[in-house]
């Protein structure tokens, strides 16, 4: 049934300031909810990425856990009103363990037809749907390719939807504030939105008014407008009443600690600022920008002040070969690409292996082939990273699974690299890169110790491929270092001298040794642990950047009375953990999920015989939804 | 760098134990030499050398030289480089490259490393031709120069290494023909003396692929007559019988006679290889005769580090944190209970 809402003017701009002030409502029914999912979609210049972030920020410093997921198209500003154009920022707050951002949302906010008509598959029917009702002219229907207004013509019967002249209700609201042209008066009617939000489900307004003061300081007259806007969106949902119920949900148990809320890409940078004070290395970082992993160059680029050498090379190729130039003169080393630009890091990465250099590159994927979808996610380099180069040339392979563990990945990948002489590949994607989720701040004096490999002065015999015999991994002499001088190149190289050498036995003893040092890794690295259950009929296995769905999921049908379901998740993905078989052998059937057409399941039938690895996989640029996972694995222990 | 605590080198402190396997009669073994020979005369520690090289004959150069190296990946080397010298400024960076490796394969790294300015030297082995995988034709082969790769001529125009480089705002440029070592050692200590990025291009005959294609003017009988070798702030004269010398007509460079129609030597240009204007610098790289070599430009700049350096220590002074933690728990930071 359709809401229909009268709006009073008059009667908004009447309420005093000090009333707007007030911000906490009043309310005589408040529902109390474990978690809601909001979904905020509009134009792609609408700023719902914004108030998609705002409503997620002010969530969780009042204690929820939260988990978010933006999703917006590859065009910067696509044309207006195009349903292509349409931006999303979905978020999922609750007072319970949150560990994705959701599937079916219990409140969508559209402010234009096109992302009502893009969006409304995900909303839970009954559930409610805010429109700008101005957004729905003749023209915009046209984009949105309407041939009648659902506002008008009963599609929208099984939601309840709440109209409101948004961008009117605006312009109204800004009419007095002085130094605003047009375009910054309709471009805020965002916070109309969010204000409205804040009172629907009790939350206060300040942490977003204290952003307005930080990011507007020196234009005052954006900092008044946008407050006097998204306080009135604020007052026109409470003190009209239009809205007819409303919701708290209150803080969840979380681990004691300080808290902030990060984004993958900053945990990522951030373990790496960590790794390097921890091993007392400068951090080196060459880049070259590509979506969706840009952000992480964008954070390093701005931590000069701990002496970070953030490079912006001219192409990805001199973004990984810098690097390894400065892992040469011992700098901790990393660059950061995407799928099409590992490609391109495919040969140096091969050299970086040879030569048996620490570095490495962090790799947030996206949507593939080729160019692919840039700003989906998907998780089909897998076999790229584990066997994308020419030769025999393997490399550790890592991968994170939350927004936050990013953090505790780049610091292992760091860690590795420099304790193992070998290049490691951290695979992340556009998920949890650009998702973002509560992180217990860690202090760098509690991470685990770094070692390396640096010689620090000439000793007698001494010689570059000299190798530690628990590890294998190699001398690191930095050139400055007396007495020490050598080369290093892509050539086979002789087993001791690191000379060139071209004798048949000596490049396969090379091969070998370079391989055994990848599988001893396995004697540094955890054991892979399972949830839910140590054995059963079933195991859900999962890598990388579905933890969060598939968890959840596993969670729920465990809840449902299912206990015969165990979930066993992969961080460490080459070399494997020791335990693998182990956990394997203990359940009657296995599948592997992943957003790709099975490319770990590929790895692990390789690995282990006598298995049968049966596959869930999507490829659509989009994470696993629970309700599919749910059915997929209930299906298979009937 | 520091030159006090250096110790007294000879060529043979740099020579590494590896046998040199370049073919006979190549102009590399005179580059070798002739690098051997500077380095002891540059005031810089052996253990603060570092030769980086791409792919191609020439790149082996590293492995020949008892100094840090790396024999890196087809093209890289300058990126390479790049990354050594920004990671640690102190040390003395040497990129060796080859026609091919520097002009096709590399040419982007190569441009962008002149445009930046780092403080490396460059030393360009230019023979015309790719010798490493037997004779095809390279970016600065001729059109209708026949290689196995164009048994009917070459159809593509070559570039002239200099002329691309000063257009990437290379600060310095020489020229030197591969059979005049004493010239060739003294331009390696002038390149490194250059704070940012030289780059040397090396006459260098390939006795194999392209046997004489340097000959008409780098054969000792001719050499004094056909090349000009040009010194700043010495009036650009050449002859056996230094009786030649250069005027600007126009907008074009023009040979003169001294003593001829009244021409005296102080009509000649003097070369001003500082001047930051390139426009003469590029006309000299042009000149077919005579073929310039020598210190072209050389003009002193910022360099990609001093820059880089300037806005750390500014952003250092500027700045709050000091250790991680400190931007762990800035901001936005809340406690749970």
């Amino acid at each position: 049934m359709n809401t229909q809402i009268l709006i009073n003017l008059v009667k908004i701009f009447k309420l005093s300031q000090t009333m707007i002030d007030s911000k906490v409502a009043q309310k005589t029914e408040v529902e109390i909810i474990e978690a809601v999912i909001i979904r905020f979609v509009g134009d792609s210049g609408d700023g719902m990425q914004l108030t998609g972030t705002q409503f997620s920020d002010t969530s969780a410093m009042f204690g929820n856990d939260i988990a978010t997921f933006p999703n917006y198209p590859a065009e910067i500003r696509a044309p207006q009103g195009s349903l292509y154009g349409v931006s999303g920022f979905q978020v999922h707050i609750g007072s319970v363990e949150i560990s994705t951002p959701g599937d079916e949302v219990d409140l969508l906010v559209a402010m234009n037809p096109a992302g009502l008509k893009t969006n409304l598959h995900a909303v839970k029917p009954g559930h409610t749907i805010i429109v700008d009702t101005d957004a729905f002219t003749k023209k915009n229907l046209e984009k949105a390719q309407y041939e009648s207004n659902p506002l008008e013509d009963g599609s929208l019967e099984n939601y309840r939807v709440i109209e409101v002249t948004m961008t009117s209700l605006t312009k109204e609201a800004l009419k007095d504030v002085q130094g605003l042209d047009n375009k910054s008066i309709t471009r805020s009617k965002n916070m109309f939105a969010l204000g409205m939000v804040y009172w629907m489900y009790d939350r206060s307004t300040d942490h977003t008014v204290e952003f307005f003061n930080k990011k507007f300081k020196s234009k005052p007259h954006l900092i008044e407008a946008n407050t006097k806007v998204l306080n009135t969106g604020f007052y026109f949902a409470e003190t009209l009443e239009l809205i007819p119920n409303a919701y708290t949900i209150s803080p969840a148990k979380m681990d004691p600690g300080t808290y902030r809320i990060v984004m993958g890409n900053t945990a990522t940078a951030w373990g790496f600022l960590a790794a390097a004070e921890k091993s007392g290395l400068e951090l080196f970082l060459g880049s070259y920008p590509i979506t969706p992993a840009t952000d992480i160059l964008h954070e390093l680029v701005k931590h000069k002040h701990f002496g970070v050498k953030a490079f912006q090379a001219e192409d990805e190729i001199a973004g990984i070969t810098s690097a390894i130039g400065a892992s040469f003169a011992g700098d901790l080393a990393i660059t950061t690409t995407s799928g099409p630009g590992l490609a391109l890091k495919g040969e140096a990465l091969g050299l970086a292996m040879m030569i048996e250099l620490p570095l490495v590159v962090v790799n947030v994927q996206r949507g593939g082939p080729s160019t692919g979808l840039p700003t989906k996610t998907e998780q089909s380099d897998l076999l790229q990273c584990l066997y994308g180069r020419n030769g025999e040339s393997p490399v550790i392979v890592l991968a994170a699974s939350t927004p936050a563990n990013c953090f505790d990945y780049a610091y292992e990948a760091a860690k590795l690299t420099l304790e193992h002489m070998t290049p490691v590949i951290l695979l992340t994607d556009g998920y949890i890169a650009n998702g973002s989720a509560p992180w217990k701040i860690q202090s760098v004096e509690n991470m685990p110790k770094i070692n390396n490999h640096k010689v620090k002065e000439a000793k007698e015999n001494w010689h570059a491929y000299d190798r530690n015999e628990d590890t294998l991994a190699r001398n690191w002499a930095i050139p400055g270092t007396p007495g020490l001088e050598h080369r290093v190149g892509g050539l086979e190289k002789d087993r001791i001298s690191g000379n060139v050498s071209y004798v048949p036995e000596n490049h396969e003893y090379m091969i070998n040794i370079r391989s055994e040092k990848i599988k001893r890794v396995q004697n540094y690295i955890p054991d892979l642990t399972t949830e839910f259950a140590d054995d059963g009929d079933l195991l859900v296995v999962g890598w990388g950047g579905t933890y969060g769905s598939l968890h959840s999921a596993v969670k729920q049908i465990n809840e449902d009375g299912y206990k015969n379901i165990g979930f066993a998740h992969f961080n460490y993905i080459n070399p494997l953990p020791k335990n693998t078989e182990d956990i394997l052998k203990r359940f009657k059937k296995i599948i592997v999920c992943e957003l790709n057409n099975g490319q770990f399941a590929k790895v692990l039938k390789i690995n282990f015989n006598g298995y049968e690895f049966l596959q869930h996989n999507k490829v659509q640029g989009l994470p696993f939804g629970n309700s599919e996972l749910i059915q997929k694995f209930k299906h298979l222990v009937k | 760098m520091e030159t006090t605590a250096v110790k007294e080198y000879t060529f043979k402190d740099f020579a590494s134990d590896q046998e040199v396997r370049w073919c006979p009669g190549c102009d590399d073994y005179v580059i070798l030499r002739a690098m051997q020979k500077a380095l002891p005369e540059m005031g810089v520690k052996k253990e603060e050398v570092v030769f980086i090289s791409g792919i191609g004959c020439s790149s082996r150069f590293p492995y020949y030289m008892d100094t840090y190296g790396m024999h890196s990946i087809h093209g890289r080397a300058p990126a390479i480089a790049t990354g050594v010298k920004l990671a640690n400024p102190n040390l003395s960076v040497w990129v060796i490259t080859g026609d091919g490796d520097s002009m096709a394969i590399g040419g982007n790294h190569f441009i962008h490393v002149l445009r930046r300015n780092v403080n490396l030297n460059i030393i360009l082995f230019n023979n015309e031709i790719y010798g490493l995988t037997k004779g095809q034709f390279s970016p600065t082969s001729l059109v209708g120069q026949k290689t196995k790769s164009s048994p009917y001529g070459n159809t593509q125009p070559p570039f002239s290494p200099g002329e691309l480089a000063i257009g990437a705002q290379a600060r310095f440029f020489a020229r030197i023909g591969g059979n005049t070592p004493k010239e060739m050692t003294q331009i390696f200590i002038e390149s490194e003396k250059f704070k940012g990025t030289s780059l040397v291009e090396v006459l260098q005959n390939c006795p194999i692929f392209n046997d004489g294609c340097f000959t008409k003017f780098t054969d000792k009988a001719v050499r004094a007559d056909m090349q000009m070798f040009v010194e700043h702030g010495k009036p650009m004269v050449f002859g056996k019988e230094r009786d030649k010398g250069i005027v600007l007509n126009g907008l074009k460079l023009e040979v003169v006679t001294i003593g001829e129609k009244g021409i005296t030597e102080k009509d000649i240009i003097v070369h001003d290889a500082k001047e930051q204007d390139p426009t003469l610098h590029q006309m000299l790289v042009r000149l077919e005769y005579p073929v310039v070599t020598g210190i072209i430009r050389s003009f002193d700049d910022v360099t990609f580090e001093e820059r880089k350096r300037a806005q750390t220590l500014e952003v250092k002074a500027n700045s709050k944190f000091i250790k991680t933690d400190d931007l762990f728990f800035s901001g936005d930071v809340y406690e749970v209970e």
